[in-house]
């Protein structure tokens, strides 16, 4: 489909975070943007040079926003470049991505974070946005060119899975970027608790015999960050919170309006620690898989807002990593094709509304990020997902497009299929029949 | 006095086939598993004990050791105990092989598949890793210790040696003192001791317990003096050096005034009691060389007899199984 055409989609379900419609209706996307909403099955009187896609009633949605997505490029490409994971996340229905500044050699200035625009452009599939590096190499010790970065598009500023464990840097960082309105993430550990750890303490750990961390590691250290938020007046993203007493901290903060948000992976929202079974390393993920009292932590936390965003957590790794004991195995897990079907798996066996679960991955992040994208709006880029909800998938690890096949989702059913995949109104994905 | 063949006609009537494929934890067995296993390898105590030692049970098999971790005893419990059920064995150092040019653990365990043995054992630092290689290669696989995870066929020696020396297991009280924490020997005899109907107490400083032990259904104590008040047996942990000085205890005569077995504490157990270590001993550290020499009191060297024994036992009974993994 040239990009120039009008389209109408019709007879969708259309579920929209902005105006929580979520019901019959009908949209047409001309020139990049959505350019008429309706919540009628069809238009009245179409115009004749408009391709009309009948959607049988399946789920017409924004375009997913996934805020945390490792790719190996630069420096490890064979893990997954900036084409294999566009690739993936189109299948997905993953419109957005924001790639991770912890590569070979870091983004970290801005001719990196140039250099990652460039390359998407040239791949022209999702949008990509670059979060650029909060200290120098991603080292934790010396501040990155954050207002440069930023105008050359970083989208915010973290050391990816690097702690930046002095305070007083911590601190200047967020006072620095403040003066940009710019965002920092940073993952709350600390550095002594979780040192050598792959699981969380507690009786699975120790009857398996794994090197565990107590969750309040997690907790310490966000008492840090959002203490530091609060002096500095920073904008602070907390990247991926999972126990229940680092929630009791943020809701404490951010009662006190502290400006911190917060996210969670959608794989700490499906499952525990008990998933990791007899030492599957696919399970193997920092953080670790938590008891199950801190998923229904979390997963109260998202019903409640507390947490307003979720992300795929996407972290390519090869057979060769993977392959080993399960605490010599590095941590992470792919998840741009997963996300939604995980998602729309978890919103059956949940209390979550769809409605809200969608906003956690379009609205909520978009509005994050300042973009007009994550909304059916007129006027709004054509970044559309469109999926048969009925759907049932059974997850086949080898036959993800993401260059590493690291799926805890491997062999699980999940529902919930991705029929086509628009970005400013071009068809990047559709499913073959 | 038995020849060695008529043991031989007797034992293969004991044979039976192991529960599972593989021995990779003690929750392989249940108590008339475990007790029918004991039995067998009580049965090879004689074979060991005589002049002519080699039976032809394992006859044309071949055991390798894959030790990943350094470990004399072990290692040379189980390659013995395969020569003299008649199997070739082998053993392999990976560590100082192809490991160092950067094989990983299942490479390695797929080009000695390739060489069809019938039986494996190893031994790795990784909690799992047993686990692992059980899950790639088409072979019997016998944890010789994974990590902090399980050593099975300790637990099943520890075992055998109070079944000889009390006559029974069950109703006695036995207490499991020292770095719980980083054992995987305490893992295993809290699982198999329980199994067989022991009672089970827990002795060592709070900073070497595992989170979550109070819920391992055995009694937790800190002060030392305590946990063994009373108790049949006492097995002492091995503390590695390298944990000492102020990493998990201050020091090492610190450890000793308050967590090593000395002539003192022995005191406060019941009259006939017996002391255990699965070794090496950390002389002056866990335990006083009077207590650990004492053969009125240690069964420590027994330990070690009853390990080739409870091996044989293991490797007849996944022999008779056969069809490993794959």
């Amino acid at each position: 489909m040239p990009q120039s055409q009008p389209t109408a989609f019709i007879n969708a379900r259309l579920v929209d975070p902005e105006s929580r419609y979520d019901g019959p209706g009908a949209l047409v996307v001309a020139e990049g943007v959505i350019a008429d909403v309706s919540r009628r099955p069809r238009f009245e009187n179409l115009s004749a040079d408009l391709r009309v896609v009948d959607c049988a009633g399946a789920m017409l949605a924004p375009g997913l926003i996934d805020l945390r997505v490792k790719t190996g490029e630069p420096g490890a490409e064979p893990k997954e470049t900036l084409k294999s994971a566009s690739r993936a996340a189109a299948a997905g229905g993953v419109t957005s991505i924001v790639v991770q500044p912890d590569t070979n050699p870091a983004v970290d200035d801005p001719a990196m974070v140039d250099f990652i625009l460039r390359r998407a452009r040239d791949i022209e599939l999702v949008h990509v946005y670059p979060a650029g590096a909060a200290t120098r190499h991603c080292a934790g010790e010396r501040m990155t060119e954050i207002g440069l970065m930023r105008e050359a598009g970083a989208v915010y500023f973290t050391d990816g899975d690097h702690s930046i464990v002095n305070s007083k840097t911590f601190r200047r960082i967020l006072t620095y970027a403040r003066t940009f309105d710019a965002l920092v993430a940073h993952r709350p550990a600390d550095p002594w608790l979780t040192e050598g750890a792959c699981a969380t303490e507690g009786e699975f750990a120790a009857r398996a015999g794994l090197p565990a961390s107590p969750a309040v590691a997690e907790r310490i250290m966000l008492e840090r960050d959002l203490a530091i938020a609060e002096l500095t007046d920073g904008r602070l993203l907390v990247d991926q919170i999972t126990t229940e007493t680092a929630l009791e901290t943020l809701h404490r903060f951010r009662a006190r309006g502290v400006r911190a948000l917060a996210t969670a992976s959608i794989n700490h929202l499906c499952f525990n620690e008990i998933d990791t079974g007899d030492y599957r390393t696919f399970y193997r993920l920092d953080p670790p898989l938590r008891p199950e009292s801190d998923r229904q932590a979390l997963i109260d936390a998202v019903a409640s807002g507390l947490v307003p965003i979720i992300v795929s957590a996407h972290a390519p790794l090869p057979a060769e990593d993977k392959r080993l004991p399960f605490s010599e195995a590095l941590p992470g897990a792919v998840g741009l094709e997963t996300l939604l079907p995980a998602l729309l798996g978890f919103h059956h066996e949940s209390r979550a509304s769809l409605i809200d679960l969608i906003r956690a991955v379009t609205l909520a992040p978009a509005e994050t990020l300042g973009l007009q994208a994550g909304r059916l709006s007129a006027g709004a880029p054509a970044d559309l997902v469109l999926c048969d909800l009925d759907a049932p998938v059974r997850v086949e690890a080898d036959r993800l497009i993401s260059k590493s096949k690291n799926s805890p989702f491997d062999g699980r059913r999940l529902q919930g299929q991705v029929l086509m995949t628009l970005v400013d109104g071009r068809v990047v994905h559709q499913a073959s029949a | 006095m038995t020849s060695t063949a008529d043991l031989e006609t007797q034992i293969r009537e004991r044979i039976f086939a192991f529960p599972t494929p593989h021995f990779l934890g003690v929750d392989a067995l249940n108590r008339p598993v475990a007790e029918q296993l004991l039995a067998l390898a009580d049965a090879f105590v004689a074979v060991n004990r005589q002049n002519e030692k080699k039976l032809s049970i394992l006859r044309g098999r071949t055991l390798v050791n894959l030790f990943f971790e350094n470990s004399t005893r072990t290692q040379m419990s189980f390659e013995l105990a395969g020569k003299r059920l008649g199997a070739d064995t082998m053993n392999m150092a990976p560590r100082t092989s192809s490991i160092a040019k950067g094989e990983t653990l299942i490479d390695t365990a797929m080009t000695l598949n390739a060489m069809k043995p019938d039986l494996l054992v190893v031994r790795h630092s990784a909690s799992g890793a047993a686990e692992l290689l059980a899950r790639k290669v088409g072979c019997n696989v016998i944890n010789a210790g994974d990590g902090w995870h399980e050593h099975p066929t300790q637990a099943l020696l520890d075992a055998l040696t109070l079944m000889r020396a009390f006559g029974r297991v069950e109703g006695l009280t036995v207490a499991i003192c020292g770095d719980v924490l980083h054992s995987r020997v305490a893992r295993s005899n809290v699982g198999l001791l329980q199994t067989l109907g022991a009672q089970v107490r827990l002795v060592g400083p709070p900073t070497l317990m595992p989170a979550g032990v109070e819920r391992w259904g055995a009694d937790v104590f800190h002060d030392m003096r305590k946990g063994v008040a009373g108790v049949d047996v006492i097995m002492m942990l091995r503390l590695q050096l390298e944990r000492m000085d102020g990493a998990f205890v201050p020091s090492t005569r610190e450890y000793f005034r308050f967590y090593g077995l000395d002539a003192e504490k022995l005191a406060l157990a019941r009259p006939h009691v017996r002391v255990m270590h699965p070794g090496p001993m950390n002389r002056g550290v866990e335990i006083d060389s009077g207590v650990a020499d004492d053969p009125a009191v240690s069964l420590i060297r027994d330990q070690v007899e009853m390990g080739v024994a409870a091996r044989m036992a293991v490797l007849a009974s996944l022999s008779a199984r056969g069809e490993g993994g794959n």
